[in-house]
């Protein structure tokens, strides 16, 4: 199977590498996945007192797909508010990034990778976690 | 000059040796006679080609050159034997004996066998692939016709004890059959030594042609007759029907004259070049040999490199072909169940990758897959949050993970 062009170059280039320190307050983490599923993504976000998204990270066990669905993902959420970025879509990084269907479950898990972080930060700060990761199989 | 990308999934298919192809062309154009055409030196030229294939396959297994059927691959000459064993022993019995690390070719043929009510038993394999001798003649009852037990393994390599099989069956007067597609040419393989009752293997995985194989069935001590699985002109003794695959067959028989003669000195130059990739890749902080280190098929190795994916690391290392235990493919991720088989964690499944050597391999490219593997290992470790865990000390197994 050929990878899109996208693909290879967030994989080749990956956006976002890293650690933010998860001590913070203002720093939510999700981790999702399982080893034995063959892919994991660890997505973080750095939150200003506006609500806006002023830093994101991530790393990724998984194949290119994997990758490439985390790395946009940190890239979206850079400036947006932590409501706009809970309504990203994983079918917008399916289109985004040309993903056929057998790697759609990579998109999948960014999106929980998401709202799994935004979860995080919220518990953190007092917060009730308001969304439900989305189940997939 | 170096030219990418390198090929090393010799398991999968092999290139052809330019010498097969030579010997091939005339019977496409000049020699096209159907071998079946008794009548008129267009025949002739075409069924004597195929009696000297005969011949050349013949003295690579020892074997009488009677006792080889043609087919059009290892996945048809599994599909004949295992059916065709059933349906001619029926009167005898309907349980065969296989292994959880077979080729699909196999077991889904077994599956099959299910289904018209066979009984079947998948032995299971050690950490290694090798079946236990013991629970394979505890497994033998009065119902036993067949036992369907790979030569050497296409995923790590390892053979099995093929002598000792052949034994026990004799002794319990059951036929054995094996898929030695990925041993014939490769390591020597004697049917009459191993107790071989019938074997497939296949013309692509030993330089020759696609499309073209063979079935050996045994003649004498005992006779074994199989059933067609397909009505035609009654070719191949009436075991195969359909025309002779003639330019096929000649490169069958070329390949396998190749093999028998080059076999010592390609597989000391290949048995060095695989060690030498195997020594510096298992160097790597967190990288496993899968599968047995000796009794194991000269030109593969098989390696997990641990928080790495298989498949993102496949794509990593764009300038080599090799595969992956890890199939990112579908909705349920199902790592090889050939390493699963043999009882590795999912996690180290799916992090492995299969170099497959052939007799055009060169050191040049070895010392190319050696650093582009480091490379990519070491790059896709930056990315991976479980080996920036690992690092910090953090026991995987305690994470409650979100399984998906």
């Amino acid at each position: 199977m050929a990878y899109s062009d996208k693909v290879i170059d967030h994989y080749s280039n990956p956006r976002n590498v890293g650690t933010l320190d998860k001590s913070k307050n203002n720093v939510g983490t999700g981790l999702v996945g399982a080893p034995e599923c063959g892919d994991v993504m660890r997505l973080q976000i750095e939150v200003d007192e506006n609500q806006v998204i002023t830093d994101a990270k991530f790393k990724t066990f998984g194949c290119g797909s994997a990758i490439a669905s985390s790395s946009l993902a940190t890239e979206w959420l850079k400036g947006k508010t932590v409501d706009e970025a809970l309504a990203i879509d994983n079918m917008e990084i399916v289109e985004e990034l040309a993903l056929p269907p057998v790697k759609i479950h990579c998109s999948v898990l960014a999106e929980d990778a998401i709202k799994s972080a935004i979860n995080d930060y919220r518990v953190k700060n007092g917060l009730e976690p308001l969304v439900e990761a989305k189940s997939h199989h | 000059m170096l030219k990418l990308p390198i090929y090393l999934d010799n398991n999968a298919t092999t290139p052809m040796d330019p010498r097969v192809l030579e010997a091939m062309l005339p019977y496409f154009t000049n020699h096209f006679g159907n071998a079946a055409s008794r009548n008129h030196p267009f025949g002739w030229a075409a069924e004597e080609a195929v009696d000297y294939a005969r011949e050349q396959i013949a003295a690579l297994i020892n074997c009488n050159p009677k006792e080889l059927i043609f087919t059009s691959g290892a996945t048809e000459s599994d599909n004949l034997a295992i059916k065709g064993v059933f349906e001619m022993y029926a009167s005898k019995g309907n349980h065969i004996i296989t292994a959880t690390t077979e080729h699909k070719a196999v077991l889904d043929t077994c599956k099959h066998i299910e289904k018209l009510g066979g009984q079947v038993t998948y032995l299971q394999v050690n950490s290694e692939g090798l079946i236990d001798l013991k629970e394979l003649e505890a497994a033998i009852t009065d119902k036993t016709i067949l036992i369907s037990i790979m030569y050497g393994n296409n995923e790590v390599g390892v053979v099995q004890p093929i002598k000792e099989i052949g034994q026990i069956a004799k002794k319990h007067g059951v036929l054995f059959f094996s898929d030695a597609t990925q041993a014939v040419g490769k390591i020597p393989v004697d049917v009459e030594a191993d107790g071989i009752d019938l074997m497939a293997f296949s013309g692509h995985k030993m330089y020759g042609p696609k499309g073209v194989g063979a079935l050996y069935v045994r003649r004498k001590n005992p006779r074994v007759k199989v059933t067609a699985q397909m009505d035609g002109g009654g070719h191949e003794r009436g075991m195969r029907s359909g025309t002779l695959n003639v330019p096929g067959i000649v490169g069958l028989g070329k390949a396998c004259e190749i093999c028998r003669v080059d076999m010592e000195s390609d597989t000391k130059r290949i048995v060095a070049m695989r060690d030498r990739l195997e020594n510096e890749l298992l160097q790597v902080e967190e990288s496993y040999l899968n599968g047995p280190k000796n009794q194991r098929l000269p030109h593969v190795t098989n390696i997990s490199f641990k928080y790495v994916e298989g498949e993102g690391l496949m794509m990593g290392v764009k300038d080599l072909a090799v595969s992956s235990g890890s199939a990112c493919t579908s909705a349920s991720l199902e790592p090889s169940y050939v390493l699963k088989a043999m009882g590795m964690s999912d996690d180290l499944a799916h992090s492995s990758l299969r170099f497959g050597l052939s007799r055009f391999t060169t050191e040049e490219e070895i010392d190319f897959a050696i650093n582009h593997v480091k490379e990519a290992v070491a790059k896709l470790r930056e990315l991976s949050p479980l080996w920036e865990m690992f690092k910090e000390g953090i026991d995987l197994d305690s994470v409650e993970w979100a399984e998906h």
